[in-house]
């Protein structure tokens, strides 16, 4: 089995995020980077899965500028066999990001694709589900584990993603209003991973020094005659109206008399 | 004139309220452009929710057949976007819930439409509809430009009042569409029923973090004396103590009701994202230098457990 993830260099969330006075994007200088969280689950789910079904292949794809080989050799480090960077300096919005990816996994032919459900710097949760379209695949977005993260399955590092006894189908619950649906999609399909579906590994020190040595396969939008011009075209970024601070009260009955009288929302 | 066609939702025989705010971005994007505003419902035994739809003016598209039952993406994404066809919509618009989020993009392909999701208010120049959106957790607000002929936007519903009847009914439109075989199958629902109100549309909406220590007891009654949804952090979910469906943030829902209290929650910028825009909150923490106290309107430093049944003891003496 042949499994893609997609992995994207993205700011640090513990990183202080800050406008620039200019107000065309955000300050870079001094912010950490590091893998999508949402991707390292992916990551994770596609190691588990190779694993359970041996002989297997996971490959790492990330879109952006060298420095994200850092991110691929952190895929990488947590186990997965080679990495694709399709490599662009400038930025490219999720419906680049998509048509990139559909040109590289027509050229790989995965029987699965696992997908961050949304990239924590936009915010955009489209990708995936763009990449399934442009391929025509069926998709299951939000895939979570049925049982929690504290659950005997999930400390046995079993996979959420149940593949059907002939591989030709995969079972995912995903996380919609309301509950958790439960889909059966077809291989080759997208699966866009959510928080709940398993907790990723830390890379081991061995496992770090084998994966400087794993290849990452360089690749461009030109190679793959792709247009990046964006179709959503950022104009301004700015900073988000600031909440001030109200004030402290010393206790309940305080707080009663100015939600009351004061705010009158009860 | 070119339609703006807003995508209904629906459950149970009932239009969701989402759809509401979908329909008011919808008009103010219409004002805007010079548009006219269409909607379109997908499913099957759908008539009393597009009759409700249509109530609002507006001419809806019904694609009312078997095949449509489930939400499946491939087979809505289809009807919606023959339905835009058919009407010859520039723009294509959703709320961001969990149906148009997986839904939305997928029509966007059909259409060669450019997507922006999760969009916050409609912004503009001169004719030209601009979106604003949040990006980095709500630590960034950007404006962008959707720049190909046909558009299709999520917005948070949040953000949009909910749209008012019309002064005369629309009409329904019954739309034959020939489903694509899908390739998902859907198999089952587990629905987490509860009789407290639904989280994004509560008035009031009483949340609890780690502090809970899973015990949600204080939480839930104070939520009950108030009438309120109960909502949690995501550590909460992540230890199993609480539905998925009930995390708040940038990466659970957004909420942003007339009064958010929250219980042991620190404050992180995640959680944050998702209650900011709350008109009055409420924190209670252990630790005064907890985070979430710089966003609170009142702030309580104490101890949840003994802070919150005396809160609800006193709300029921209110009443
Ligand atoms: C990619 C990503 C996405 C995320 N998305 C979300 C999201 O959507 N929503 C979300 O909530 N988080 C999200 N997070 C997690 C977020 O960063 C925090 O880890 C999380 O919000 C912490 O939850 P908490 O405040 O309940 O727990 P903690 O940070 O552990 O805080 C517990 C608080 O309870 C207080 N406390 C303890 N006991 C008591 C008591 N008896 N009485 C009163 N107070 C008490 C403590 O002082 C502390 O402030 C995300 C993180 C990542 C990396
Ligand atoms: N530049 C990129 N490189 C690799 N994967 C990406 C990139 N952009 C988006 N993705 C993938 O698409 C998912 C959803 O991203 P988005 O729709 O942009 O929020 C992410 O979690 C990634 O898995």
């Amino acid at each position: 089995m042949k499994i893609l993830t997609t992995v994207k260099r993205v700011e640090d969330y513990e990183s202080k995020i800050k406008v620039r006075p200019d107000q065309t994007w955000i300050v870079t200088e001094g912010v950490n980077y590091r893998a999508n969280p949402f991707d390292e689950i992916a990551v994770e789910e596609a190691l588990r899965l190779r694993d359970a079904n041996m002989p297997s292949e996971v490959v790492v794809v990330s879109v952006g500028p060298a420095a994200a080989a850092t991110e691929i050799r952190s895929g990488l480090a947590m186990g997965a066999d080679r990495g694709i960077l399709v490599k662009h300096d400038a930025f490219v919005d999720s419906d680049g990001v998509a048509r990139l990816l559909q040109k590289v996994i027509e050229q790989e032919k995965p029987d699965l694709v696992l997908m961050g459900k949304q990239a924590v710097d936009v915010d955009d949760n489209v990708a995936g589900q763009l990449v399934a379209e442009y391929l025509g695949w069926g998709q299951a977005t939000f895939a979570s584990k049925k049982e929690s993260l504290e659950s005997p399955e999930e400390k046995a590092k079993k996979p959420g993603l149940k593949l059907s006894a002939d591989k030709k189908s995969v079972q995912a619950a995903r996380e919609v209003d309301g509950g958790l649906e439960v889909l059966e999609v077809q291989l080759p399909a997208i699966v866009t991973v959510d928080l709940r579906l398993n907790v990723p590994r830390y890379a081991s020190l061995p496992n770090i020094m084998k994966a400087k040595k794993k290849p990452i396969q360089e690749l461009t939008p030109q190679g793959l005659s792709v247009d990046v011009t964006p179709k959503v075209k950022v104009l301004k970024v700015e900073p988000p109206p600031a909440r001030t601070a109200g004030i402290k009260v010393p206790d309940v009955a305080t707080l009663v008399q100015k939600l009351h009288a004061e705010a009158k929302v009860i | 004139m070119a339609a703006i066609l807003v995508v209904g939702e629906q459950a149970h025989g009932h239009l969701k309220k989402a759809t509401l705010s979908a329909l008011t971005a919808a008009q103010q994007m219409a004002k805007q452009s010079g548009g006219q505003v269409q909607g379109v419902l997908v499913g099957s035994g759908i008539g009393t929710s597009a009759q409700e739809l249509a109530s609002y003016g507006i001419t809806v598209h019904a694609v009312d057949a078997a095949p449509f039952e489930h939400a499946v993406a491939e087979t809505h994404a289809a009807a919606i976007a023959a339905a835009a066809k058919a009407a010859g919509a520039s723009d294509v618009v959703m709320a961001a819930t969990a149906y148009g989020k997986d839904v939305a993009p997928r029509v966007a392909v059909k259409l060669q439409a450019g997507v922006a999701s999760d969009v916050l208010a409609i912004a503009g120049e001169g004719g030209k509809v601009l979106f604003k959106r949040a990006m980095w957790a709500g630590n960034a607000i950007s404006t962008v430009e959707v720049t190909t002929q046909v558009r299709v936007v999520t917005v948070r519903a949040t953000e949009f009042a909910a749209a008012q009847k019309g002064a005369s009914a629309g009409e329904i439109q019954k739309l034959d569409v020939q489903a694509p075989q899908a390739k998902t199958k859907f198999l089952e629902f587990n629905e987490v029923k509860s009789a407290r109100p639904e989280l994004t549309e509560a008035r009031v909406v009483v949340s609890g973090g780690r502090g809970t220590k899973g015990d949600f007891k204080p939480i839930e009654q104070l939520a009950d004396a108030l009438g309120a949804a109960v909502g949690a952090s995501r550590a909460v979910v992540d230890a199993g103590w609480q539905p998925n469906d009930l995390q708040v943030g940038q990466t659970g829902k957004v909420v942003a009701p007339q009064l958010y209290i929250a219980a042991g929650i620190s404050g992180a910028i995640q959680h944050l994202a998702g209650m900011k825009g709350s008109k009055t909150i409420v924190a209670i923490n252990k630790d005064a230098e907890a985070p979430i106290f710089q966003v609170a309107d009142y702030g309580l430093v104490g101890d949840l457990f003994k802070a919150l049944p005396e809160l609800a003891d006193a709300v029921k003496k209110l009443q």
